[in-house]
């Protein structure tokens, strides 16, 4: 609770310590309408874009992921010509292709990562905002030691327990990132649990159910979106680490991460460096655009919410 | 002052201990135990008994578990199950050195830059300067950091036509510049990459101080605002911002291990790699231990950074 006290004399406080990063909860819920700067129209275009390559992608990809475009020239690294509007890559396949296959492998991983996350880290923190003391400290303190651990090193550690393979990777980071979810939405729960409308709310007899979707979350709303964005870009950096260090998702499988790992060698002897830059933009471009339209969302919820990314 | 300086550092300890327990009973996970691995196909029931007796892992995994942070503690890792007879000891002190030299030129280097950019940023909000500042570390923040480095390598090898696109050669006999040349790309890789959230966390730091009430004093007082800056705002904004300098390093720890595998030279992070890519457990509880507990001491020295210079903070209701 020390936490969020801080917010009415923030004034007075520098605040900016791990325990006093809330600085994103508001007093009142966001007001006025939601409009998009042009920085984040920018990010909702290039969002956009990227989802449909990764929905229709591999349909319209010229090639198989693993076809070679030109199956009598065999020289890896070649250089962009027509049939291969990107060049090869180190084994000769179409670049453009594949990080057509790969957005579809590389976002899907990642957005079922992070609604999973979503699922236990708002389940656990908003029902341990209602729920008694000993069962909250107990969670609370089980997930502090969960972020102690640096993501990348816990999903090293899982994966050498258990291979690799998609289901692991998005059980992975659905594990790996609830507990700041946990932590965000405890701390948003307990914030909005103790204002005088949810007191009238409940000495008017509603209940749980109007309690939870008619007083909580239109309040939590905002905050919960926003992170959700923010998430989306850890969880996108994750996988795309992992398979960059060779330990996600496997080849001969197309993946932005992984594409950047199989063709590093094309910095030093490839004809050209769009082997490595494709995917590596694809990520980036990807991120920022979300980031982009984070900044908007968190600005409008109040808080600046990307200060903490 | 001092009961919560003690309590804090017990809960670093404790979180410690908490994420030993994670990472051992993970490392457990793995098929097969030492023994077998060890032996490998020329096991028989008897050799396999005796080696599991030798090595205590016919004992109940708690005592396992003791025995092992024991011997942690003490510095006595155990041997590599994959490069033969190898204790995990002599692996790390041949590897070692050029993770610590990226990570701590990174420190030296890439802070105090950072640190100075965003203060000036916070001097002059809304400026030219600032707007180009942020915009860039909004860029930089979210994008991955093979992403940083590809540019780097691009603008460094392709367009300045310098250097090489991996670090080759041996660091023996190096002076600090020759290390910082020699090291040129991972640090300048890293240094964006810590610089781009380094910038804002301090801006956001400083700008946050400058709102408060004393401030707005000092301003109506008519004290220029660069003295403003410096002599009112800037002390109140220390602690805040070694704060979340540690934060930061904390990053550079993990962010060191993709920049490793990018840019081709050994050290601990493709050590811990090449852990999992054997299945080497010995070996990556030993650096996952070392590198989760240098990350949980930084984020420590940034929680008792916030706490000592904060006096409300002191003081807990």
């Amino acid at each position: 609770m020390s936490k969020l006290k801080k917010n009415e004399d923030e004034h007075y406080v520098a605040p900016f310590s791990a325990e006093v990063s809330f600085d994103e909860l508001q007093d009142a819920p966001p007001s006025g309408k939601f409009r998009l700067s042009f920085t984040g129209k920018i990010g909702v275009v290039v969002m956009v874009f990227w989802m449909f390559v990764a929905l229709f992608g591999q349909f319209l990809a010229p090639f198989e992921e693993n076809d070679l475009p030109f199956p009598d020239d065999y020289s890896e690294f070649q250089k962009p010509r027509p049939g291969a509007w990107l060049g090869t890559d180190v084994d000769d396949r179409d670049i453009l292709s594949r990080v057509m296959y790969g957005a579809g492998r590389t976002i899907g991983i990642s957005l079922a990562g992070v609604i999973i996350a979503y699922v236990i880290g708002v389940t656990l923190g908003i029902g341990s905002s209602i729920a008694g003391t000993r069962i909250d400290l107990a969670l609370t303190q089980f997930f502090n030691i969960m972020l102690a651990i640096p993501t990348i090193m816990f999903g090293l550690v899982v994966v050498a327990a258990l291979g690799s393979s998609i289901p692991v990777l998005i059980i992975t980071a659905g594990t790996i990132f609830s507990p700041v979810v946990f932590r965000l939405s405890r701390a948003l729960g307990m914030d909005i649990m103790v204002m005088d409308f949810v007191e009238a709310a409940k000495v008017r007899g509603e209940g749980y159910r109007w309690i939870i979707f008619k007083e909580i979350w239109p309040n939590a709303a905002m905050p919960l979106i926003s992170d959700f964005g923010l998430r989306f870009i850890y969880v996108i950096l994750f996988v795309s680490s992992l398979s960059f260090l060779g330990l996600g998702v496997q080849p001969p499988m197309a993946d932005w991460g992984s594409m950047v790992r199989e063709n590093l060698g094309a910095l030093q002897y490839g004809e050209s460096v769009i082997p490595i830059l494709a995917p590596a933009i694809a990520i980036a471009s990807l991120t920022v655009g979300i980031n982009l339209i984070v900044d908007d969302v968190s600005a409008h919820a109040g808080g600046k919410l990307s200060g903490r990314l | 002052m001092f009961p919560i300086l003690i309590k804090k550092i017990g809960a670093g300890l404790l979180t410690t201990l908490g994420v030993s327990i994670v990472i051992f009973v993970g490392t457990n996970l793995l098929p097969g135990d030492a023994a077998q691995i060890r032996l490998g196909q020329a096991s028989t029931e008897d050799s396999l008994r005796a080696l599991r007796e030798e090595l205590g892992l016919n004992l109940p995994l708690y005592q396992q578990y003791f025995r092992w942070l024991f011997n942690f503690v003490q510095g006595d890792f155990g041997t590599s199950l994959a490069s033969g007879n190898v204790t995990i000891a002599q692996l790390i002190s041949d590897r070692y050195e050029n993770t610590l030299i990226v990570s701590s030129l990174t420190a030296m280097i890439g802070v105090p830059i950072s640190v100075g950019l965003g203060i000036i940023a916070a001097m002059f909000p809304g400026t030219l300067y600032d707007r180009i500042l942020t915009l860039g570390s909004v860029t930089l923040v979210a994008a991955p950091e093979f992403f940083t480095a590809t540019l780097m390598v691009l603008f460094v090898v392709f367009f300045l036509g310098i250097g090489n696109a991996v670090v080759v050669g041996s660091i023996e006999d190096k002076n600090l510049v020759e290390l910082i040349t020699h090291f040129i790309l991972p640090i300048t890789t890293l240094c964006l990459v810590i610089a781009a959230q380094l910038i804002r966390m301090t801006r956001a730091a400083v700008l946050n101080v400058m709102s408060s009430p004393y401030i707005e004093m000092a301003i109506l007082k008519g004290i220029p605002r660069r003295r403003v800056v410096m002599r009112h705002a800037l002390l109140n904004a220390i602690g805040p911002i070694v704060n979340v300098v540690a934060i930061n390093l904390a990053y550079v720890v993990t962010g060191v291990i993709v920049i490793e595998v990018y840019f081709g030279y050994s050290g601990l992070a493709t050590l811990i790699v090449q852990g999992v890519q054997t299945r080497d457990y010995i070996l990556i509880q030993t650096l996952g231990m070392i590198f989760c507990a240098t990350y949980v001491i930084l984020m420590m020295i940034a929680d008792l950074s916030s706490i000592l210079s904060n006096p409300r903070l002191r003081h807990p209701k």
